[in-house]
């Protein structure tokens, strides 16, 4: 594979009235497992089902039930886990985190403080311009999620959604490594990227599917370099949770604003309490939820009704040999098999359903050319239409067709656009289109030649001018194009033109 | 065939095979005994439709297993489908589940007819059955006029058992349940290795230390049954996946070779010289029988029950924390302006006993931050440490270990009630084996000078229940334990 080189991108400042501040943030991400059943029950985790209609006795907290695990949510965690070059720990435990709220029907969530299944890992995130950071994971572990409180239906009463209670999430916690509001929503779109390719999560954040909590602190520039050298926080300024964002803009909205606030408190000669708070997109600011001194007393301890989770090394070895290629290892290969650009082979690696279209359009083809259109033509194309790929009127095949028949001179690219036009739109098949339609580029000298002579033979004038201004034979070259109803191959009727011209 | 409610199981069973007595006459037998028996407060949801139902299906089956058609009482700790469970707790009003837990499904599916729901300590937690909801449990056995407690937390199981109303009970144990209640009203009873009862669908007292099992009249009745309650099941990860053996194929009462150990820490300071004549009588039968007796020392013993009472109130406080009046069971009238707080603490203050709160008070604080070590870690080593002193010496060659079961025999209702630490002294035997997570069985074996009922305990090798029967088999054979409350109720 490709080593690509990045260089390491500057901290975002802000610029305060006592001097220069930076940035430092680490994120909690909450990604809901892809499984069909919760991490502990059989219930569905079907999104939109009718309210309390996915949930089995042991998801209501009824008396006496029990957890079991799901298998496939320790699969998908582990698959994560591998994805982003983590540690796999093959004895993990479940702890309880005890609290009370209405939609947490057992009063703990079952979750994993002191022995995660996944630990430390690490995601490059690329900023563009040749830059990227390598952001440490510190460990991934399994939770349940709660379900959903209800409190604007009536009044004087509040109601309770079970179906996400216990649905399985992977939280996904960072070491403080990202220094900018961009970086953040960066790497939360490489671990959403990752996780997409791996199957692993929807990453769908409008439904939730994909939260961050955000802890934000600002310090002087040249306090993190010291922390880095000693991973002492003491260097660090002292952090603010922004909890639950679920869109990208939102966090990196709630970061500079957080950030901002922390500054201003500093430079008034204040200092930042270490607290809980929420965003509020509307009147973009954070609010404080609760103070570390009202902070919930969560009373962990391990889970009695859960044996600790014993993996087999062999069962993650089956589970890494089975591991997709992976966004950055797709990239490499695009840049080094397909001569793409960094930038396309990114475009055309975002997400894994365009990377396989692409490379099936690729196949046996010109890469670059391929590349052009699917990102020029069809994204262009999809775009306007607002569809998916996964509905793209034109299969990877036809396109794969133009592009054969560009790069083997049997259309121009100009007359191609129009074959794809009509391939998009009335589901035909693009060499089926040329022949029915006539659009056969004319490649054949003589039909070429026969039609500049005639031109020139009948304008005279316009000869002179192109004689003493070549800029001008241009125009000839346009009124073969337009004789031959655009088939002629241009670069033979240049050719032509200026010879006859005497250019 | 009279008194059929006073037929042991084994009994029983073989006169259904005969066909001598139907299951509906056994029923009909212990469901009048039931309805006389009110004064014992024994029996707390009475389910005699359903009985009269498998009696008669029980009846009508022609290849019934060693359970078919026998009458049982279970303990309101298990859930029973469509039929009130409610832990004897004021927090589980009303509560009738919509499942079976797993134990009672398998008593179920061998044929055994359910008479009804037994009463109980509150959650389990108690040691007199004084802490009920339905009020207290009286022990069958008297001595002078005043009203005994039959133990606890099983004590209307025990009860009821001891008082011929039905010919055995499921019981539960998380320090000593089980094992205290059968000790004293002169009953058997087995908690068997943590793992082989499944606990699914049984209300949770403290996760790691809780175990249902059988309380019958004798050692084959407890074999009997409790093969039908052990066994794997997926729905509880801490269910084990061994296969159960036949426990009563077990009891040949040949006990020659075994080794059993008397441990020097179980002699305690101030223990009634009843109770180290029957340990010493149990031992002197033991060794008559062919078995040979050793001195052996569990050092950590006296850690024992301060780490008990850290760790089953921690686990308590988490387990019980559902009762939050959301979704089930009681929920408490509020005022105009409560919020959710208010309907917690109204709730659960108006749901839960004193005894109950004690703990989930305890429990709350053992897991606090900044307590959480010195209580709660501290109790897992401790316990770590008792597992490990009868790890070395079932290494060294023990085969069972020889104790009292209680420290006492039955006490006076509200005798201990105001105090929970003598109360707490009760289990100080027993939790030890749930702390290690093994099989213990209670045999009644002697009577005290007031004639009232006293109990040894044996305690096994984890899985080791069909041998661990066999040795208490041998001991009720050399005891001959016959005696019988007198009716009073």
């Amino acid at each position: 594979m490709l080593d690509l080189t990045y260089e390491t991108p500057t901290p975002k400042t802000i610029a305060g009235a006592t001097g220069d501040w930076e940035l430092v943030i680490g994120l909690e991400v909450h990604a809901q497992v892809a499984t069909a059943a919760k991490l502990f029950s059989g219930a569905s985790t079907q999104f939109g089902a009718e309210p309390n209609s996915n949930v089995a006795f042991v998801d209501s907290g009824m008396p006496g039930m029990l957890p079991v695990i799901n298998e496939g949510c320790v699969a998908q965690a582990v698959k994560t886990g591998l994805g982003l070059k983590a540690e796999i720990h093959l004895r993990s435990a479940f702890d309880r985190k005890n609290y009370f709220y209405p939609d947490l029907p057992q009063g703990y969530q079952i979750s994993q403080l002191y022995h995660p299944i996944v630990g430390e890992g690490e995601v490059l995130v690329e900023m563009g311009n040749g830059q990227a950071r390598t952001v440490r994971i510190e460990r991934i572990h399994l939770e349940q999620d709660a379900g959903k409180s209800i409190h604007d239906m009536d009044p004087a009463m509040s109601f309770v959604d079970l179906n996400r209670t216990g649905v399985a999430l992977m939280e996904i916690v960072s070491r403080p490594d990202i220094r900018g509001p961009e970086e953040a929503a960066a790497y939360v779109g490489k671990l959403r990227q990752i996780m997409r390719y791996l199957g692993t999560c929807d990453g769908n954040m409008q439904n939730g599917n994909l939260r961050a909590d955000v802890n934000v602190s600002v310090c002087r520039p040249g306090d993190y370099e010291k922390y880095q050298a000693s991973q002492d926080f003491a260097h660090l300024g002292t952090r603010c949770e922004i909890k639950n964002m679920n869109s990208m803009r939102f966090i990196q909205a709630a970061i500079d604003h957080e950030a901002r606030r922390q500054i201003a408190i500093l430079e008034d000669g204040g200092e930042i309490v270490q607290e809980t708070r929420l965003y509020d997109p509307d009147k973009n600011e954070t609010r404080s939820m609760r103070s570390k001194e009202e902070a919930h007393d969560y009373r962990y301890f391990p889970d009695p009704d859960l044996l600790p989770l014993e993996i087999e090394q062999a069962w993650v070895d089956d589970i890494e040999a089975s591991l997709p290629e992976l966004p950055d290892a797709k990239k490499a290969r695009f840049i080094t098999d397909f001569g793409l650009s960094d930038y396309d082979a990114s475009v055309l690696t975002a997400d894994v359903t365009n990377a396989a279209y692409f490379e099936a359009v690729a196949e046996g083809n010109d890469g670059k050319l391929a590349a052009n259109w699917v990102i020029n033509e069809l994204f262009g194309r999809l775009k306007k239409d607002d569809r998916d790929i996964a509905d793209s009127p034109i299969s990877a095949t036809r396109l794969g067709q133009i592009v054969g028949l560009i790069k083997s001179d049997k259309i121009s690219g100009k007359i191609a656009k129009d074959v794809f036009e009509i391939a998009y739109t009335q589901d035909r098949d693009p060499e089926e289109i040329v022949k029915t339609e006539g659009m056969e580029q004319v490649t054949d000298t003589g039909a070429i030649e026969a039609a500049v002579d005639e031109i020139i033979a009948a304008n005279p004038a316009q000869v002179e001018k192109a004689q003493a201004n070549p800029k001008l034979a241009g125009w000839f070259v346009g009124q073969v194009m337009k004789a031959t109803g655009g088939k002629a191959n241009p670069a033979a009727v240049n050719k032509l033109v200026s010879a006859k011209l005497g250019l | 065939m009279t008194d059929l409610n006073k037929l042991t199981i084994a009994a029983a069973r073989d006169a259904l095979k005969k066909g001598d007595v139907t299951s509906v006459e056994l029923t009909e037998a212990c469901l009048t005994q039931i309805e006389g028996a009110d004064a014992l407060g024994a029996f707390v949801h009475k389910t005699p439709e359903i009985a009269m139902e498998q009696a008669k299906a029980a009846d009508a089956r022609k290849d019934g297993g060693d359970l078919n058609g026998i009458p049982l009482g279970i303990k309101d700790l298990f859930c029973t489908k469509g039929v009130a469970s409610q832990a004897a707790s004021g927090i589980l009003d009303g509560f009738k589940p919509e499942y079976e837990s797993t134990v009672t499904t398998q008593l179920f599916n061998d044929g055994a007819v359910m008479l009804g729901k037994l009463n109980m300590d509150e959650f389990a937690m108690g040691s007199s059955n004084e802490t009920s909801v339905y009020g207290n449990a009286v022990n069958p056995w008297k001595a002078g006029g005043a009203e005994l407690t039959p133990g606890g937390s099983s004590g209307g199981s025990a009860s009821a058992v001891a008082a011929d109303l039905c010919l055995g009970a499921t019981g539960t144990d998380t320090g000593g349940s089980i094992r205290q209640p059968a000790a004293f009203t002169g009953i058997t009873g087995i908690k068997p290795t943590y793992g082989r009862v499944s606990r699914w669908g049984i209300v949770a007292f403290a996760s790691s230390l809780d175990q249902a099992g059988p309380m019958t009249k004798d050692v084959r009745d407890a074999a009997i049954m409790l093969k039908s309650m052990c066994g794997h099941d997926p729905k509880d990860s801490t269910s084990a996946d061994l296969p159960v053996p036949d426990f009563e194929a077990a009891l040949t009462g040949d006990i020659r070779g075994k080794t059993i150990g008397i441990p020097s820490e179980y002699r305690m300071d101030g223990m009634p010289a009843e109770i180290e004549k029957l340990w010493e009588d149990g031992t002197a039968m033991l060794r008559d029988a062919g078995a040979k007796i050793v001195d052996i020392s569990l050092p950590h013993t006296k850690y024992a029950l301060p780490a008990y009472y850290v760790i089953a109130p921690a686990e308590a406080s988490s387990n019980l924390a559902r009762y939050d009046g959301v979704r089930f069971g009681h929920r408490a009238k509020l005022d105009a302006g409560d919020g959710i707080t208010e309907m917690y603490e109204k709730t659960r203050a108006e749901g839960f006993g004193n005894e109950v709160k004690r703990r989930v008070m305890i429990g709350t604080y053992v897991l606090s931050a900044g307590f959480y070590d010195a209580y709660y870690n501290r109790a897992r080593k401790v316990r770590a440490l008792i597992k490990r002193d009868f790890d070395d010496v079932f290494a060294q060659g023990v085969d069972a270990i020889l104790t009292p079961a209680t420290p006492s025999a039955a006490f006076e209702l509200g005798k201990k009630f105001d105090d929970p630490v003598q109360m707490y002294l009760n289990d100080v035997f027993t939790v030890t084996v749930n702390l290690a997570g093994l099989p213990g069985i209670a045999v009644p074996t002697g009577v005290d000078a007031a004639g009232l009922p006293l109990g040894l305990q044996l305690i096994g090798r984890p899985w080791e229940e069909g041998d661990l029967l066999n040795t208490a088999y041998a001991l009720e054979q050399a005891a001959q334990f016959v005696a019988k409350p007198g009716r009073w109720w």
